[in-house]
């Protein structure tokens, strides 16, 4: 039998979720098919044991922006913004940094530091907020303005010219285009100070502090600051991930899960409904897909179906994941040198300076993995008791660099990277080897397969600038809509990009609403 | 493939027929083509004309670049790369064909052989071996140039059945217009496809390179009897506008190779829209095409005749005598058997129609003064030059 929808939104990731709300809020008949056995995505709460759960991939995230909070009501399905989390600079003799709301403080952190830290800060908190009218809405197009696209751009001339004044603005275009390690260097002296920031710059990217672009890539990162203070996702109510599924269920939407889209059906290039795993069709003159753009267009859409040039271009989109995430099921908190047990609830990282940062994405170059990695670890079960037995506890570390193409083959190499992880890990917690229960890593193969995302990408595929703004994912499918009527994307690759900010699905529905003949 | 370690040695390669035509040639007038040595003439041109229009002409086509194209999804890649419906080839056909960029813009066109199930062959003006691999991305296809590993031969005019037929070449009797044989000559297998670029009746025989100086033996000991002349690509050039057929990078530039905007052309523009598809699956430059078809017409290369005997390649065309310029020609020949002036122009289009009146200011020199002269055109909307005999099968015996 074949089912008709109004619109199917192949994915229930954070961005399908926001996406479909907006949709079935304004009264469309929505249909979420989710090919795992729960919605959210990469931020759906994750079994690592019978008894230990996390809450998923992304383990910080910052408040979703107040538009979509309000727009799809979220406070009321239980969101709340999560407790203010620290970055806590890891040193292995207990000399650590911290970066907290009032600055950066620490052993090595003299008064000059905190001064251009602020200074720093500031000015690109200036940046960022001169960059919002692009990060909030879709990204003009190159050629053929509409009036958004106008408006769009009106407000960020207004933003750069009038906002910042000319001075800024002329420094803003010179730093644009810069990597982070001449940027820091230029501001800082504290080298802790500097790998910290490093490290937040390169996050989930193929790219290293000298890296061209990662100014922007802080730029975006700093756009969430805006919203409110990072803070540790652990899964619990409040979370953005259940109270969007709250959200889209009260809003009329319905879901499926389990439910495998194997193909977009297409008809002189207009996508009429979509092929389940199982053969199944169900019709919709609207198909969005959170699912990454290669993946999308390549697999469910099929080259054939394109262009040649297009989907040649879609081929060559680059992104290949960078990070591995290792998961610890732990039988009690571990004791970190030189931190109280209060501190485990902040966000630590393994980032001394930025040379180390640099240094670990060397080998990521060559497709080998990083002789030591930078790392982000949380421990969700601090907050979230409901994920470990009482007394137990969980921890999570996003472990960069982790090349998707490793020299030789992950088989072999799997479990001594893990090992390796956790002997760095012990260097800093000394007793945690001794209270592992499970543990699993999740390499950028491993969370293509399981999370349906090509190459396993944070950000389903490289925020290079030339995959950013007005050509995320690619030139000919920047504006959520591709060449494929009827068919949108809606997830992380397409512009801003990935995190949990709901940006790309709250942009792409309003695209969507804008494209819709007035009933 | 083996490796010619000794190719840099020349900078145009010599093609399995040279010995031959360098035998044969009483002007020693080359030139390159595809990086092969060619003949631009062997003759004088009204003799190796006449060879194709009233007995039979040889031309060595082995420069043409050629694509093996075989696999699981061979059909499937070629109908998305090719503008035009493919599903009535079958194997032992031929099929005009050209392919567009995804702007609709034509990269090139070429006839299309089907040799066999998943068996395809490509020949085409303009090497295409990275357009074809882009195109390949999602099928599973095999693509392979055997551009050096066939050696071929265009046979072509009135007598060119018998001259083949005696040269003991059996079973063309029954080849349709754009069927392929598969053939024997003297002990050796070659292929026959009834295709040309001549208008005329004509073959064109494609055999490995080392058959190819017994192929060109076989046919020239019929010479004492019926008359067989090579050519080269001087008389190609006023044959095949006779024919009405249009030459990629000659007659519009092709996409791949346009750097100015509006300077390509798409196949409606070129005047092939009838060789374009758009209810069949999708193609590269479908949804660009579909969005032309729905405009008035811009322009189109247009067959003109061209009052009086001057030459008039190179020449502008405009909308009334010493009115607005409103297009240029392309190619152009005088055609001894019409005695008539033949061109092919580039002509824009007025609210989506030809204009009524066409003329060209013809730039002509008199002992080595320049001279200007206005002639009307008129239009032609067949090919110029189209004889009965081409298609007659079996085709009339001498
Ligand atoms: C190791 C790792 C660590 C991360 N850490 C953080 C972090 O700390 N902070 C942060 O903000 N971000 C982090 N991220 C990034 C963040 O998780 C993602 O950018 C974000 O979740 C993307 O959301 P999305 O809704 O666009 O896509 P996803 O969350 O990827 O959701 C896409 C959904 O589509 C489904 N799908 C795909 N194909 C099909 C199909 N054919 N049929 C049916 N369903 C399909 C998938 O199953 C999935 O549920 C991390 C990512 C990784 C890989």
């Amino acid at each position: 039998m074949t089912e008709q929808m109004d619109v199917i939104i192949i994915g229930a990731g954070h961005n399908g979720l926001v996406c479909g709300t907006y949709l079935a809020r304004a009264g469309l008949d929505v249909l979420f098919l989710e090919a795992r056995d729960a919605v959210g995505g990469m931020t759906a709460t994750r079994a690592i044991d019978t008894d230990y759960h996390t809450p998923g991939l992304a383990q910080t995230s910052f408040p979703v922006c107040t538009q979509i909070r309000k727009d799809l009501q979220l406070d009321s399905f239980g969101y709340s913004v999560g407790k203010a989390a620290d970055t806590i600079s890891l040193e292995q003799n207990g000399a650590h940094l911290r970066i907290g709301q009032q600055g950066p403080s620490g052993q090595g952190v003299s008064n000059s530091d905190t001064m251009a830290f602020d200074q720093l800060k500031k000015e690109y908190l200036d940046y960022a907020k001169a960059l919002r009218p692009l990060f909030q809405n879709k990204p003009p197009r190159l050629k053929d303005f509409d009036f958004k696209d106008k408006t769009t751009l009106a407000k960020l001339g207004w933003n750069l010219r009038v906002g910042l004044g000319s001075d800024s603005m002329n420094e803003f275009l010179r730093i644009a285009t810069m990597n982070m390690y001449d940027i820091l260097d230029e501001a800082l002296e504290n080298e802790q100070l500097k790998g910290a920031l490093a490290a937040d710059a390169v996050l989930g990217h193929h790219m290293g502090p000298r890296t061209p672009g990662t100014v922007l890539t802080w730029l975006n990162r700093l756009s969430g600051e805006l919203n409110g203070s990072l803070s540790v996702v652990d899964g619990s109510d409040s979370q953005l991930g259940h109270a969007l599924r709250k959200a889209a269920a009260a809003s009329g939407a319905s879901f499926r899960l389990n439910a495998s889209v194997r193909k977009i059906l297409v008809e002189k290039s207009r996508a009429y409904g979509v092929e389940m795993a199982d053969g199944e069709k169900i019709k919709a003159p609207l198909v969005i897909s959170n699912a990454d753009p290669r993946s999308t267009l390549l697999d469910l859409v099929g080259a054939p179906e394109l262009d040649a040039m297009f989907a040649q271009r879609v081929s060559q989109i680059r992104g290949a994941g960078d990070v591995a995430k290792l998961h610890l099921a732990l039988t009690g908190l571990p004791e970190f040198t030189g931190l109280a047990g209060a501190d485990l609830e902040h966000r630590l990282i393994v980032a001394p300076t930025m040379m180390y940062v640099e240094r670990a994405f060397n080998p990521a170059k060559y497709g080998e993995c990083s002789d030591n990695p930078v790392l982000e670890i949380t421990i969700p079960s601090l907050q979230n008791k409901s994920l470990a037995p009482a007394g137990h506890h969980v921890m999570a570390v996003n472990v960069t660099f982790a090349p998707y193409n490793l020299e030789g083959g992950w088989e072999k190499a799997k479990d001594q990277f893990a090992s390796k992880v956790i002997d760095q890990l012990c260097r800093y917690a000394p007793n945690l080897k001794s209270l592992i229960a499970n543990q699993e890593l999740l390499t950028p193969q491993d969370i293509e397969r399981e999370y349906h995302v090509r190459e396993g990408h944070w950000h389903h595929g490289e925020m290079t600038i030339h995959q950013s703004f007005m050509m995320r994912p690619l030139y000919g499918a920047a504006q959520y809509d591709t060449p494929i009527d009827g068919l949108f994307l809606c997830g992380a690759g397409t512009h801003p990009g990935g995190g949990l900010t709901g940006q790309p699905g709250h942009n792409a529905a309003q695209r969507i609403l804008a494209m819709r003949p007035a009933s | 493939m083996t490796i010619n370690k000794e190719h840099f040695r020349r900078a145009l390669q010599h093609s399995p027929f040279h010995s031959r035509l360098a035998a044969l040639s009483l002007t020693e007038e080359w030139t390159g083509w595809n990086g092969y040595k060619a003949a631009r003439t062997l003759d004088k041109l009204s003799t190796e004309y006449f060879a194709v229009r009233s007995s039979c002409s040889v031309m060595d086509l082995t420069p043409m670049e050629k694509y093996r194209i075989s696999g699981k999804d061979a059909f499937r890649f070629l109908d998305r790369l090719v503008t035009r419906d493919l599903s009535k080839l079958k194997p032992g056909m031929v099929t005009y064909v050209v392919w567009c960029n995804d702007d609709g813009k034509l990269i090139d066109d070429g006839t299309l052989f089907q040799l066999d199930e998943d068996q395809y062959r490509l020949c085409s003006q303009h090497h295409q071996l990275d357009w074809l691999l882009i195109s390949s991305i999602g099928f599973d296809v095999n693509i392979e140039v055997e551009t050096h590993e066939v050696a071929a031969l265009a046979v072509q005019g009135p007598t060119a059945y018998s001259i083949l037929t005696e040269a003991g070449i059996d079973g063309l009797a029954d080849l349709k217009p754009f069927g392929i044989a598969q053939l024997q000559c003297n002990g050796f297998p070659l292929v026959v496809s009834r295709t040309g670029y001549t208008g005329d009746l004509g073959y064109e025989l494609w055999v490995d390179p080392k058959h190819a100086e017994s192929l060109w033996d076989a046919l020239f000991a019929i010479k004492p009897r019926l008359d067989i002349h090579p050519i080269g690509l001087s008389t190609l050039e006023m044959v095949r506008i006779e024919a009405g057929f249009i030459m990629p990078g000659f007659d519009f530039n092709t996409a791949e190779s346009t750097i100015r905007a509006d300077y390509d052309r798409s196949p409606y523009e070129v005047g092939l829209g009838w060789l374009v598809n758009l209810d069949k699956g999708h193609f590269t430059g479908r949804q660009a095409l579909l969005a032309e078809k729905a405009r008035p017409v811009k322009r189109r290369l247009t067959k003109i005749y061209v009052d009086g005997n001057k030459p008039v390649r190179e020449a502008f065309i405009f909308d009334a005598k010493h009115g607005k310029q409103i297009g240029e020609i392309k190619c152009a020949t005088w055609s001894p058997i019409l005695k008539a002036n033949l061109a092919i122009a580039d002509i824009e289009f007025v609210n989506g129609k030809l204009p009524p009146q066409l003329w060209a200011r013809v730039d002509y020199q008199r002992e080595l003064k320049w001279l200007s002269i206005w002639a009307e055109c008129r239009v032609s909307d067949k090919p110029f030059y189209t004889p009965e005999h081409r298609s007659a099968t079996p085709p009339a015996n001498f």
